[in-house]
């Protein structure tokens, strides 16, 4: 009826015209072509208007609800669970491992000026320290690859530092047979390695550990949020469980129907476990990264600031003041001796700061024995420098690296070391702290994906059959 | 007549240019000796570096190593002032980089101390000026900023292979030379340059940043005594920075000193000298522009040391690496301004 109206409407003005037989016989089968949601539409409002066609309604809606609660609730809390497990295992080893690629390359490069500055035959315990650091950046870097997306800026960042590697060492190497031979062009190609180390390396390892971070952020951000829409959903199943309940009541004076109970209980118990899980799991995560995390960040930033420190120092004396630099007031300074003072500022408000955010005494102990250390060092300079200044070269050589061993020349070396050692601990303790706050948390999540999805299945089953069972007595 | 040369070659912007120039060179040197007249000491020094500056600039300078001041064995007020310090000692700039010249040899157990013909040379200025060859201390300097650390005081004098020029001359004071040597081709012995001409048409050449080599590279390559495809680019902060280059393959060869040169071949036996020198070179004890007395002091030295010490320091240091007769090195017999 209405499609023949309608195509007479469109039809082009002009006398009226009779029901065709072509228009008769499209209008025939149009009458009973109904859409099956349209059919469907109708026999549920036909349905809707008699109790048990209600029920059924009912019943199909609280199922639906509570599944789809229980199946948000599985989705999203598996994803957190996911981040988490990311966290612990995947981010956190990666960005430690990059402050690590870092760190050892600034060491091995500190150790190699470090022998220079001992002479033609460099130590043993130097020789020792340079290659153990190469090995460790290198296996760390083999780590760092094998979890970088192919293509991705990370992987491009760590090819890079891969083909420098061997370039690098083959410039050392250089400077060691010429050094040996007693030949100056051993100092010309360890500049050579330590300007590549400086500008290119360094840089990129840098780089490298502020990806991670930003990956460490990222995996943060996805474990932490509060699941909303599962939040809301079940909120939603037990408000329409309760209603439920509220019209049976009224409807037939009884009080418990089992199976909206049943069901009730499965929601309550799903959102329960889900909020308290979540609650429970974002404090650790927030924990660990509160203790953990940025402890860490702060002792690895302290950490290369005394690498850097020490750098400067050995190459204050390898350059014997070639390089200056020009202050604001006009005053000209060694440019080394310069860098360091700047790096022993950073070491000192990176101390201070690591010292604030260590919560036990575990963390701050050697937090405060490195501060020792360093003012020691500090010390120990000053008298280097001075011994320099005034023509001592040698005098300041033994300050800074030791004499023959039996001098009892107390170097600045030794209080580097025990800094880089005591920051170590530090270091450890913290990861310790935030394994055990991020495995925490992690841990609070384990088994709610499943345990949600069951229960809503269990759920919704109650559901269905409550609903049966009220529907039976109209049989 | 020179002049009207001059003129009729400048036309249009170019005469105008040309007369800014002229404007401005002429008012900074009557504008200087006014900002040095307020030290009555200094002013004569002044006016003895502007009479120097205006002869240096006039008449293309001909052979700068016979414009020292002469030798004198008193105190003046500089020498004074050096031995009023707390700690009475010679700041001398020099090198470290400079096999058997100024380096450190890094297998003579227990002495760190820099050694070599220059570093003998500081020692026995500083014997004779205070008495003690060990009143020393030493700075290293990066080649194009010797004339820097001078001006600007960091050091009282730079013995370092430093070629006297008059282009240096504006800046700083010299000694009389205490050594000859010119400019020369480094190269591996499979090379095919064969010295400083057309063979290094298309290669690479490497020299130091402020040295003498890269002005006379520059100005060479100008006027075509060497081909315009030699690649001059590559510059280092220190002469021995281009062996390195050298043995990378990152250049096919090195202008340097030829005695400096000759430090780099004795590194590496697969590297040789091309050719002869190219240019005559004399190095001098740099002072600051106006340390008159000191420069005076210098020169008495290196009369004393030219009689004795000359030849027994060219004999340990030089002679394994420029040969055993030591004449073509030898500087010539002073002459004072």
């Amino acid at each position: 009826m209405t499609t023949s109206s309608r195509q007479r409407g469109t039809a082009p003005p002009g006398p009226p015209t009779p029901l065709s037989a072509p228009a008769s016989a499209t209008a025939a089968p149009t009458a009973p072509r109904r859409t099956a949601f349209a059919e469907g539409f109708d026999r549920l409002r036909h349905a809707a208007g008699t109790e048990p066609g209600r029920l059924r309604l009912i019943g199909a809606l609280l199922a639906l609800l509570v599944l789809a609660f229980g199946a948000a609730g599985a989705w999203q809390m598996s994803d957190r669970a996911t981040a988490a497990d990311d966290v612990l295992h995947r981010s956190q080893p990666l960005s430690a491992g990059a402050a690590e690629i870092y760190r050892s390359l600034a060491d091995a490069n500190t150790a190699a000026a470090g022998g220079f500055l001992a002479g033609g035959q460099e130590p043993a315990a130097v020789r020792e320290r340079y290659e153990n650091d190469l090995e460790t950046a290198a296996t760390k870097l083999v780590t760092a690859a094998a979890a970088a997306d192919p293509g991705s800026p990370a992987a491009a960042t760590i090819a890079g530092l891969n083909r420098l590697l061997p370039q690098y060492e083959g410039l050392i190497e250089r400077a060691r047979a010429n050094n040996r031979l007693g030949y100056p062009v051993g100092g010309a190609y360890l500049r050579a390695a330590n300007a590549m180390m400086q500008d290119r390396m360094l840089p990129a390892a840098q780089d490298l550990y502020t990806k991670e971070n930003q990956r460490l952020r990222a995996d943060y951000a996805d474990a932490t949020p509060y699941p909303w829409l599962a939040l809301a959903l079940g909120v939603a199943a037990l408000a329409a469980l309760a209603w439920a309940q509220r019209r049976h009541y009224r409807r037939t004076n009884r009080v418990l129907n089992r199976g909206l109970v049943a069901a009730t209980a499965a929601s309550a118990a799903v959102l329960l476990w889900m909020t308290v899980g979540h609650t429970v799991a974002r404090a650790g995560l927030d924990s660990s990264y509160e203790h953990g995390i940025r402890s860490l960040s702060v002792l690895h930033d302290a950490r290369i600031a005394s690498l850097n420190a020490r750098g400067n120092e050995n190459l204050t004396l390898v350059s014997r003041g070639a390089e200056t630099k020009k202050l604001a007031d006009g005053d000209i300074v060694d440019l080394y001796d310069y860098d360091f003072g700047q790096e022993m500022k950073a070491l000192a408000a990176g101390l201070a700061h690591a010292e604030t955010l260590a919560d036990d005494s575990a963390g701050r102990e050697p937090v405060r024995a490195a501060t020792g250390n360093m003012k020691v060092w500090r010390e120990r300079h000053t008298v280097a420098r001075e011994a320099d200044d005034a023509g001592d070269y040698q005098g300041a050589l033994d300050k800074v690296i030791g004499g023959d061993g039996d001098k009892g020349a107390e170097p600045t070396g030794e209080c580097f070391d025990s800094v880089d050692k005591n920051l170590g601990l530090a270091v450890d303790h913290e990861e310790s702290e935030f394994h055990r706050a991020a495995a925490g948390g992690r841990d609070a999540l384990g088994g709610l994906p499943a345990g949600a999805a069951v229960l809503a299945v269990l759920g919704a089953a109650g559901a269905v059959l409550g609903i049966g069972r009220r529907l039976s007595e109209y049989r | 007549m020179r002049v009207r040369r001059l003129r009729a070659g400048l036309k249009g912007w170019g005469g105008v240019g040309a007369m800014a120039v002229v404007l401005v060179l002429t008012a900074v040197f009557v504008l200087l000796p006014l900002a040095r007249a307020g030290g009555t000491d200094q002013a004569t020094g002044g006016v003895g570096g502007l009479a120097e500056g205006v002869r240096a600039s006039a008449h293309a300078c001909q052979d700068p190593e016979k414009r020292s001041l002469s030798p004198s064995g008193a105190d003046g007020d500089t020498v004074k002032a050096i031995k009023s310090r707390a700690h009475p000692r010679l700041v001398i700039g020099v090198d470290q980089n400079s096999y058997r010249w100024g380096y450190r040899d890094p297998n003579r157990s227990g002495s760190s101390e820099l050694e070599g013909f220059d570093i003998d040379l500081a020692r026995r200025i500083a014997r004779e000026i205070l008495g003690d060859p060990d009143a020393v201390v030493f700075r290293a300097i990066p080649t194009n900023q010797r004339t820097e650390a001078i001006r600007s005081g960091r050091v009282d004098m730079v013995v370092r292979t430093m070629t006297i020029t008059c282009d240096r001359l504006r800046q700083v004071a010299f000694s009389a030379p205490y050594f000859r040597t010119g400019q020369q081709v480094l190269a591996p012995r499979k090379s095919d340059i064969t010295g400083y001409d057309d063979t290094l048409a298309h290669k690479r050449v490497c020299s130091a940043t402020g040295s003498t080599a890269l002005t006379q590279l520059t100005a060479d390559r100008g006027s075509g005594r060497i081909p315009p495809s030699t690649d001059i680019s590559v510059t280092v902060p220190n002469q021995l920075d281009c062996l390195v280059r050298l043995q990378l393959g990152q250049v096919d060869a090195v202008v340097t000193d030829g005695a400096l040169a000759a430090s780099q071949a004795a590194q590496d036996p697969t590297v040789e000298l091309k050719g002869r020198r190219f240019t005559t070179e004399y190095y001098g004890v740099a002072m600051k522009k106006g340390a008159d007395d000191l420069v005076r002091r210098v020169n008495r030295v290196l009369e004393d040391y030219r009689g004795d010490g000359w030849r027994a320091s060219y004999d340990t240091w030089l002679s394994a690496t420029l040969g055993e007769d030591p004449e073509p090195s030898r500087p010539p017999s002073p002459t004072y301004r």
